[in-house]
């Protein structure tokens, strides 16, 4: 009679773990799905008709005729493999300093990454602009990435993930006259495998799909990244839904892609309670 | 010998901060002052401006689209917030046991976080359209057409309806982190006691998870009250019928931007942004430290 409860528990939650997979990745497939009717295939029917009739790639092609989407994803990465570096760096090193080093002032440091993340990006964007501007960096790449290029949370992040090292480790290195450098990089950093991959997560998909900053901050159109090119398909909308579709996917695989390889990291790090803040 | 290995220890700690203390002081904290001083002066694009007092914020007093605009952003946060606490964390509670496959369902339902915003306003705006997946389904049940996209207010609720499902697997993750330091014999000790599924989800689950509960409200809120790309997305630039679905953020974006952008206007207008989520997350902190000392 238990057992019985179990089971159809277990086939419950299943059932309910298969309506939110339905509800979660559903609308991709049928971008998907879209993207890969052929023009005669008419996408408006009802019932929808959830399988192309004659699969093709064609609209992969067509929509580089109306938007050049392999020069915006290119723009795309750079920023996005930019932001990863300068995170990964970043974090880490100021992490490590506000958890391990004693000096004066730590507090201070500590208080000005804590305020920084009270600080909405979306309150200070007009100053920003001001200043990208006035550094003579308006309008590019660079400027793009900066305000990001070390987030105060992927800061504390790593100044929590550190600071769950047990210390003996270090001791023992220092004892062996390892200097602040060599203990950081050969015994800290291994030690924050985890929340590292959670960093660079972050801060590739925080760049790839940042959409406000780039829109305020480029304005010559060789220079967009997908998202603000993306947002010039929305006129082509009556048009050709296929295109648009097309386009999409093209923007939303890689990073499928990407989070399939690292996730197993990605909830290991997790589970180190880096996301507990 | 020893004055060297004192500087050298002074210095490595600020070498160490430099990268992140740089940016996070010239791209945050710095623009915030200016921004704190641009709310008080006439500034544009291309000219400094003057000092005016408190002009910005009595012309914001008889700016009907100011008044719009935070009525939107609040609308927001009093629709958003509720579902962004509870329904992540039903999920998390479905996907929190270590059965086969469910690896796969936390990363599966985790790719609306990872598609960028102006993808999944695409999808959508495609799903919902006159003629799209959601209308051809209503059909079939005789239903419809429902034109999500060309009202004022079905705007603002799809906008909604996006917002919480793209935040679903994010704070999913924020949940399962805490569920995982929820021992388990209080779960079986209920169970034993006759506890139904409802009773143990009120009695011992939301208890243990109360302080990221009221995390989640405080992040989320602050996040919904400065929505811009849901909605500029959906509703297009000028922000839905006649503007109506302007929120706050895509007025300072408006107003400040642009060769002719209202500088001093548009940083007065998010010094109100700050100041509300700010109050937001006070406001939430505070209610929990209330309910903690009355439980």
């Amino acid at each position: 009679m238990r057992s019985r409860g179990r089971v159809v528990r277990g086939v419950v939650r299943y059932a309910l773990m298969l309506v939110v997979l339905a509800v979660t990745v559903g609308p991709f497939l049928w971008q998907l799905s879209t993207s890969l009717k052929g023009p005669a295939e008419d996408v408006y029917t009802s019932p929808p008709r959830f399988l192309p009739a004659h699969p093709t790639g064609a609209n992969y092609a067509e929509v580089a005729d109306v938007i050049p989407v392999w020069d915006y994803a290119l723009n795309s990465l750079k920023v996005a493999v930019a932001s990863v570096l300068t995170n990964l760096v970043g974090a880490s090193t100021a992490g490590y300093a506000l958890a391990r080093l004693r000096f004066r002032g730590r507090r201070a440091a500590g208080l000005a990454f804590v305020a920084a993340l009270l600080v909405p990006l979306e309150s200070v964007i007009i100053a920003q602009l001001t200043l990208v501007r006035d550094l003579g960096l308006g309008d590019t790449l660079v400027a793009v990435v900066l305000p990001g290029a070390v987030g105060a949370l992927n800061v504390l992040l790593m100044r929590n993930a550190f600071a769950g090292v047990p210390y003996e480790l270090e001791e023992a290195a220092v004892i062996d006259g390892a200097n602040v450098w060599q203990r950081f990089t050969r015994i800290a950093l291994p030690s924050v495998r985890g929340t590292l991959a959670v960093v660079a997560i972050f801060a590739f998909t925080g760049a790839w799909d940042d959409f406000l900053w780039p829109l305020v901050v480029l304005s010559d159109s060789d220079r967009f990244t997908l998202t603000v090119g993306l947002n010039f398909l929305h006129g082509t909308f009556q048009q050709n839904p296929r295109l648009v579709a097309a386009g999409t996917v093209i923007a939303v695989a890689p990073l499928l892609v990407m989070f399939a390889v690292l996730q197993r990291y990605f909830f290991r790090g997790v589970g180190e309670g880096a996301v507990k803040g | 010998m020893a004055g060297r290995v004192r500087t050298h220890r002074a210095v490595s700690p600020w070498l160490f901060l430099l990268p992140g203390l740089a940016v996070v002081t010239a791209f945050s904290l710095c623009p915030f002052l200016t921004t704190a001083h641009h709310a008080f002066t006439d500034a544009r694009t291309l000219t400094p401006g003057g000092w005016v007092g408190l002009r910005n914020f009595r012309e914001m007093l008889h700016d009907e689209q100011f008044w719009v605009a935070l009525r939107n952003s609040g609308l927001y946060v009093l629709v958003v917030v509720p579902f962004t606490v509870l329904l992540p964390l039903l999920l998390a509670l479905l996907v929190e046991r270590r059965l086969p496959g469910v690896a796969f369902f936390r990363s599966a339902f985790y790719t609306p976080v990872v598609a960028s915003v102006v993808v999944v306003a695409l999808v959508w705006g495609w799903m919902l359209d006159d003629r799209g997946l959601v209308n051809g389904l209503l059909r079939v049940l005789g239903a419809g057409p429902v034109h999500f996209l060309g009202d004022q207010w079905l705007l603002l609720l799809s906008a909604m309806a996006l917002t919480v499902w793209k935040g679903l697997g994010y704070y999913m993750v924020i949940y399962l982190a805490a569920l995982a330091g929820v021992p388990r014999e209080l779960h079986e000790a209920a169970a034993v006691d006759g506890a139904g599924a409802l009773r143990r989800f009120v009695s011992v689950t939301v208890p243990a998870v109360r302080s990221t509960m009221v995390l989640v409200g405080a992040l989320s809120s602050v996040a919904a009250f400065k929505v811009f790309s849901e909605v500029y997305l959906l509703a297009g630039p000028t922000g839905g019928p006649a503007g109506a679905d302007t929120t706050l953020v895509m007025l300072v974006q408006r107003t400040g931007t642009g060769l002719n952008g209202r500088v001093g206007y548009a940083s007065a207008l998010s010094l109100v942004v700050f100041g509300v989520a700010l109050v937001l997350m006070l406001l939430v902190l505070r209610a929990n430290r209330r309910g903690r000392e009355g439980g």
